[in-house]
């Protein structure tokens, strides 16, 4: 503090230019500046560049060959890995599972998650606590969980122990293991996983209602429900939105809780698309990224629309804007 | 309750907004709140305690009945589990990784948003524009081919193999929670700066990185978080890369050794559960940043 004083007085008295000293030497230091500018983006650059969009633009080249990832890449196929997997019924149920997990999860899981946020939003003992404790499935691997459930759910686990001891053991089961059911058990573990996020979401978004307009209806004799569903809901619904955008990206990529619990299975039951791409792509690099490259697509074209019809006004193309 | 109401009066605005902002004075569901919050609290808890719980009880004990109590209480399994090397190896391996991916996106992070942020020039947007479209590209779908691309760079097998594409594919959330915070900074700092004879670097180091240090715990946080729970890239590079087993990450590990061990259930919880601790430590040590980080960076 002191020193800037010290120094400023004498810039103020030796004349007339010196007030805009950083200005001069900015436009005196074009190429200072862009050096500065390649020195301080460059190594973020760098890394991105090749560990990020480098990958990706392989993954589109490999997709294009028959190639096991060790002999030279030389056994173009054109679309052939594609019209495979686009073909193979294995994979299609893959595809349809991603979305029905999808749908499930904005159905099921955004008025769950709305409807506890708005209980949860007022003065209460231990709240801190609660939302702490909400929150802990969601800071948990999703190994450490799928783990957990599996060995929960297992024939022999503490579901089926609990069931028989209340005296229900008709609805006892092997959870994960039966095809009928098993695409639900999986949503079930996710919603457990992931419906805390949503409620955390959803109550930073309320923080924002201004008292002032709940309380305004409420002395104009508005319900609590009908404040709830004319006022809060379309404030908070910016926050919703977004929520259900990281739903759709997070269903379409599902892999590691399925890859732990089931592998896609019993046949094929709890398929995804990515769990598809791990199978095969590891021996046939060449498959597995046409594989990659229509989940990406797929992924691609949810976001793009979803932007197009939802997003619009709340990103201001903070996000997806690269892209368009 | 009284001192509550006397306080009311002095600071009514900032209580009223708690108080009434969706709640709207509806005394009848004060209890069922409460009976609410309790089952929700309960649903999330009851498996993470099941795991814990068991990890008290032996192996036949579990078997005879899966869910019951433990009776006695035995720490064999906790003990076995903590002296074996490849809970530790685990331990620190996920600890290296974990730090040097945060370490590595803050650093880069920072200076790219420092860039964009504050320099003004030709491509600017189109920088940002860059690493925001990032976000559409998920590692799953780089995934095959970045195994490849490290394969080739003798990287696989290693620990830089995961941190280095742990660091890329955390840029664009780090750059974009970052660049608005720097272009909050005032720019007469700046000026003061550059008129106290600061370069723009030294401007950097002296003033933007000390007071944008809020926002680099948040991101750093963020970034450590998503690399401790990670799986795909470690199991595509650890374990399919050949690393030994004892330096494989927890989430690896932690599998690993549920396959490996899946007839020893006592021990299998035990682990699981140890395997949860860190975590769960780390969420209570920063949970005003992991939830305000996460919340925040979605609200853009």
């Amino acid at each position: 503090m002191t020193t800037s004083v010290v120094q400023a007085g004498p810039a103020d008295i030796a004349g007339p230019a010196p007030a805009p000293a950083p200005r001069i030497r900015r436009r005196s230091g074009r190429g200072r500046m862009w050096l500065e500018v390649g020195l301080f983006a460059g190594p973020a650059l760098v890394v991105f560049l090749g560990f990020v969009i480098l990958p990706v633009v392989l993954a589109a080249v490999y997709s294009l060959f028959n190639w096991n990832g060790l002999t030279p890449l030389e056994r173009f196929v054109g679309i052939d890995n594609y019209v495979r997997a686009l073909s193979d019924p294995l994979f299609l149920k893959g595809i349809g599972n991603n979305f029905t997990i999808l749908f499930a999860s904005i159905l099921v899981q955004g008025p769950i998650a709305i409807g506890i946020a708005l209980l949860l939003n007022r003065r209460m003992r231990g709240r801190g606590l609660i939302r702490a404790l909400i929150f802990v499935p969601y800071v948990l691997a999703e190994v450490v969980a799928g783990l957990s459930w599996k060995l929960l759910l297992s024939p022999r686990g503490g579901v089926n122990a609990v069931l028989e001891s209340l005296g229900l053991g008709d609805l006892a089961q092997p959870w994960l293991a039966n095809p009928d059911i098993a695409l639900w058990v999986m949503f079930g573990i996710l919603t457990w996983k992931y419906v805390g996020f949503a409620i955390l979401l959803m109550l930073a978004g309320l923080q924002g209602v201004p008292a002032e307009l709940t309380e305004a209806a409420q002395l104009d004799g508005a319900s609590w429900w009908r404040i709830q569903w004319h006022i809060t809901l379309p404030l908070i619904a910016p926050t919703i939105r977004i929520w259900v955008f990281l739903s759709m990206i997070g269903s379409l990529q599902l892999f590691d809780m399925v890859w732990v619990t089931t592998r896609g299975g019993p046949v094929g039951a709890t398929n995804t698309m990515a769990v598809y791409m791990i199978q095969y792509g590891q021996t046939q690099p060449g498959f597995g990224s046409a594989v990659a490259v229509i989940l990406f697509v797929i992924s691609l074209a949810v976001a793009l629309v979803y932007q197009r019809f939802a997003l619009r006004r709340d990103l201001a193309g903070a996000t997806t804007s690269g892209v368009r | 309750m009284t001192a509550t109401a006397a306080v009311t009066v002095p600071s009514s605005r900032r209580l009223r907004r708690h108080d009434r902002t969706a709640g709207t004075g509806v005394d009848w569901g004060q209890p069922f709140v409460y009976l609410v919050a309790l089952m929700i609290v309960i649903v999330s808890i009851v498996p993470v305690a099941y795991v814990w719980i068991g990890g008290f009880r032996s192996t036949p004990d579990i078997n005879a009945d899966p869910a019951g109590w433990p009776s006695p209480w035995i720490f064999d399994n906790y003990v076995r589990v903590l002296g074996s090397s490849r809970f530790w190896g685990s331990l620190f391996s996920s600890s290296v990784v974990g730090i040097g991916t945060t370490l590595g996106v803050v650093l880069l992070g920072v200076m790219a948003a420092f860039v964009i942020a504050r320099y003004d020039f030709r491509g600017r947007g189109v920088l940002y524009s860059l690493f925001a479209a990032g976000l559409m590209f998920p590692l799953t779908v780089a995934a095959l081919p970045l195994t490849i691309l490290l394969r080739d760079l003798g990287l696989q097998g290693s620990f830089l193999g995961v941190i280095i594409p742990q660091i890329a594919f955390a840029l664009p959330t780090t750059i974009i929670i970052l660049v608005p915070f720097l272009r909050a900074i005032p720019g007469e700092l700046e000026e003061a700066a550059a008129i106290d004879g600061a370069s723009r670097i030294g401007f950097f180091w002296r003033i933007i990185l000390p007071l944008s240090m809020p926002g680099l715990v948040t991101v750093g946080v963020l970034a450590f978080v998503g690399s401790w729970n990670a799986y795909l890239l470690p199991l595509l590079v650890m374990a399919a890369g050949g690393m030994p087993q004892d330096l494989w990450t927890l989430p690896l590990g932690v599998q690993q050794f549920s396959t490996q061990y899946s007839a020893d259930t006592g021990s299998v919880l035990a682990y699981t559960s140890l395997a949860m601790l860190p975590a769960l430590a780390f969420f209570l040590f920063a949970e005003k940043r992991i939830v305000g980080g996460l919340t925040g960076a979605v609200k853009g």
